[in-house]
């Protein structure tokens, strides 16, 4: 660990990376991302990496994959309607077993939407987003810092599984400055690229030539690659979740579900009721996929608690999986506002006492 | 006295999945004669389309990636980036490159990225069927212009070649055609130039290989390179249309 520095979550987004042994960065600019490219237009150069502004996010998505299945660790930023058109892209990158980053710092949908926070592409992040059976590994961090930590991640998961990761911060995690601690350079080398990465017979002295691909046109074979990459799939569910628990230890009568920086204003929200005398726990997902299946149950179907709320910054989407995982043994409800206005302490406190009663 | 005329090493030993009469087996062939000569095939990566040709990495023996309809070319910048010593192509059609992916392609060739673009025009998307492309030729029949391409509503058909010569980025330009024995020549020389000049990291380069597709035409392949000469040279007219000066 480093000193702290004050730092705006985009820019320090761009800086984890750099850490992470990521020089290669390809990007178009939208709002409310555009810093990182802006910051990494300037230190690329610096430490002799790549930076390239594509003519789309439809080309950057082709750029990645096309450098990534060379065995260079990549990645990108962008934000949601820049994400739905790397949708394309994901799918192939996924299919094709490539292990890119891919940053969405989210602003409101549909559409063109706002260039303030959200939480609307929780579906399009965890359930797909491109054709196809497939998943991305998913982190939502609550903090600059918690940002930091979880793009350095990212890098050797994505390597790990090859497969695509992505780090979802809504528009504050991006556009907030907070102190942060950059953790040691990441020294980790992509481990298997020989077997499988486009990087040039020459240059692993093989006779054995790699295809990146995604086409199996026999139904047997297409079968059995969908089966490989649902292993993948499964192998995370067993490896990565994580979550943080809050307020957890005490017999709350009410279970908030929550994340990101929406997760903050719950924790205010939860000591004001413990201050009133009402007793509120959560669950703060860091993995949205592979999600906290158990670790939700579990919480939700502690005696004490009688019901559960997710708090999310979308219409609803993340309650689907939480009413997935309580079964229908408590009262699951959803409380949220999009657009950009954060819900604050006052409302989330009003809409839990809302249930309580 | 040694055998004169072998398969190129960087030519796979496959049975084609091509129809009769179509020219992308001489073109692929004539990729890997030049891959052979240049000695590159260790540090060589092509790039399959979406289309006839997007098994053709089952023809060549280096390394391959295969990209989604239209965007070889972002996946041919990509690797050239971050790997400017491996020597990549791009393998198109014409539905593929001067239609899904117009926007790759002028953006690629407009920043001089440095590898080459092999570009195969048969005026039809093969694969699909035999559609109307945007290089479908006026009055062409097609499954989707079943009386004629009608250029009132679709327009003139697209010339790739000189529409990328247009541009102010310096780059290597060429249309030629394999139809006949005299224009492989030339067309070798042309794809053997490329690579050249992708070699000495001078530019990008794209050869337009004017292309038959008897299926597709409802033609016999001997018809379809009469029809070839008559109908299509004089509209798209072989030559160098621009070097990296």
């Amino acid at each position: 660990m480093g000193k702290k520095v004050l730092m705006k979550g985009n820019e320090a987004i761009g800086e984890a990376a750099i850490r992470a042994g990521c020089l290669n960065y390809f990007a178009y600019p939208i709002t409310p991302q555009s810093e990182v490219a802006e910051y990494l237009s300037r230190r690329m150069p610096e430490v002799g990496g790549v930076f390239l502004q594509g003519e789309s996010e439809v080309a950057v998505a082709y750029m990645l994959f096309g450098a990534s299945a060379c065995g260079e660790r990549v990645f990108t930023t962008s934000s949601s309607p820049g994400i739905s058109l790397m949708s394309e892209g994901i799918s192939y990158i996924a299919g094709a077993q490539c292990p890119v980053v891919f940053v969405n710092i989210i602003r409101g949908g549909p559409g063109l939407g706002g260039i303030l926070p959200s939480q609307g592409d929780y579906f399009q992040a965890t359930k797909g987003g491109g054709h196809g059976d497939y998943h991305l590994l998913v982190m939502a961090p609550a903090s600059v810092q918690e940002a930091v930590e979880m793009v350095m991640r990212a890098f050797p998961l994505a390597e790990k599984y090859r497969n695509p990761v992505m780090i979802l911060g809504d528009g504050l995690i991006g556009q907030m400055m907070e102190p942060v601690e950059f953790p040691d350079h990441l020294k980790t080398e992509p481990s298997n690229k020989d077997d499988w990465a486009t990087s040039g017979m020459d240059h692993r002295k093989s006779n054995k030539r790699n295809l990146v691909k995604s086409l199996y046109l026999d139904p047997k074979v297409l079968n059995d690659q969908n089966l490989l990459l649902k292993s993948k799939y499964d192998q995370m569910k067993r490896e990565e979740i994580l979550y943080e628990g809050y307020n957890t230890d005490a017999d709350y009568k009410v279970l908030i579900v929550s994340y990101g920086t929406m997760s903050r204003v719950c924790r205010t929200a939860i000591d004001l009721l413990k201050a009133q005398g009402l007793e509120v726990g959560m669950l703060r997902p860091q993995t949205l996929f592979p999600f906290p299946e158990k670790a939700v149950r579990d919480a939700a179907w502690k005696e004490s608690c009688k019901a559960v709320i997710s708090i999310e910054m979308s219409m609803g989407q993340m309650v689907e999986d939480v009413e997935r995982c309580v079964q229908g043994r408590r009262p699951v409800e959803w409380y949220g506002k999009c657009g950009g206005d954060v819900p604050t302490p006052e409302e989330v406190m009003d809409a839990v006492r809302k249930i309580e009663k | 006295m040694g055998k004169t005329f072998t398969r190129p090493k960087s030519l796979a030993e496959a049975h084609t999945h091509y129809c009769p009469g179509c020219t992308h087996g001489v073109i692929h062939r004539l990729i890997a004669e030049v891959i052979d000569e240049l000695g590159i095939s260790g540090k060589t990566v092509g790039i399959a389309p979406v289309g006839c040709a997007v098994l053709a990495y089952n023809y060549f023996t280096f390394d391959f990636q295969e990209a989604a309809h239209g965007r070889a070319p972002a996946m041919a910048t990509g690797i050239k980036r971050v790997r400017p010593d491996l020597m990549v192509f791009t393998y198109q059609g014409d539905g593929d490159l001067a239609s899904i992916g117009m926007g790759e392609i002028v953006h690629a060739a407009n920043r001089g990225e440095k590898f080459t673009t092999i570009f195969v025009n048969n005026t039809v998307y093969g694969m699909t069927g035999g559609q109307m492309a945007p290089t479908t030729m006026p009055g062409q029949k097609t499954t989707t212009s079943p009386f004629g391409r009608n250029v009132e509503d679709c327009g003139m058909p697209i010339k790739m070649a000189e529409l990328l010569s247009a541009l102010e980025t310096p780059g290597y330009i060429t249309r030629q055609t394999v139809i006949r024995p005299k224009y492989i020549v030339k067309a070798k020389k042309a794809i053997k130039k490329a690579f050249t000049y992708q070699m000495e990291n001078r530019c990008f380069s794209m050869v337009e290989l004017v292309s038959t597709c008897p299926t597709n035409w409802g033609m016999s392949p001997i018809d379809a390179v009469k029809w070839t000469e008559e109908k299509l040279l004089p509209y798209y007219k072989l030559g160098e249309y621009k070097e990296p000066v």
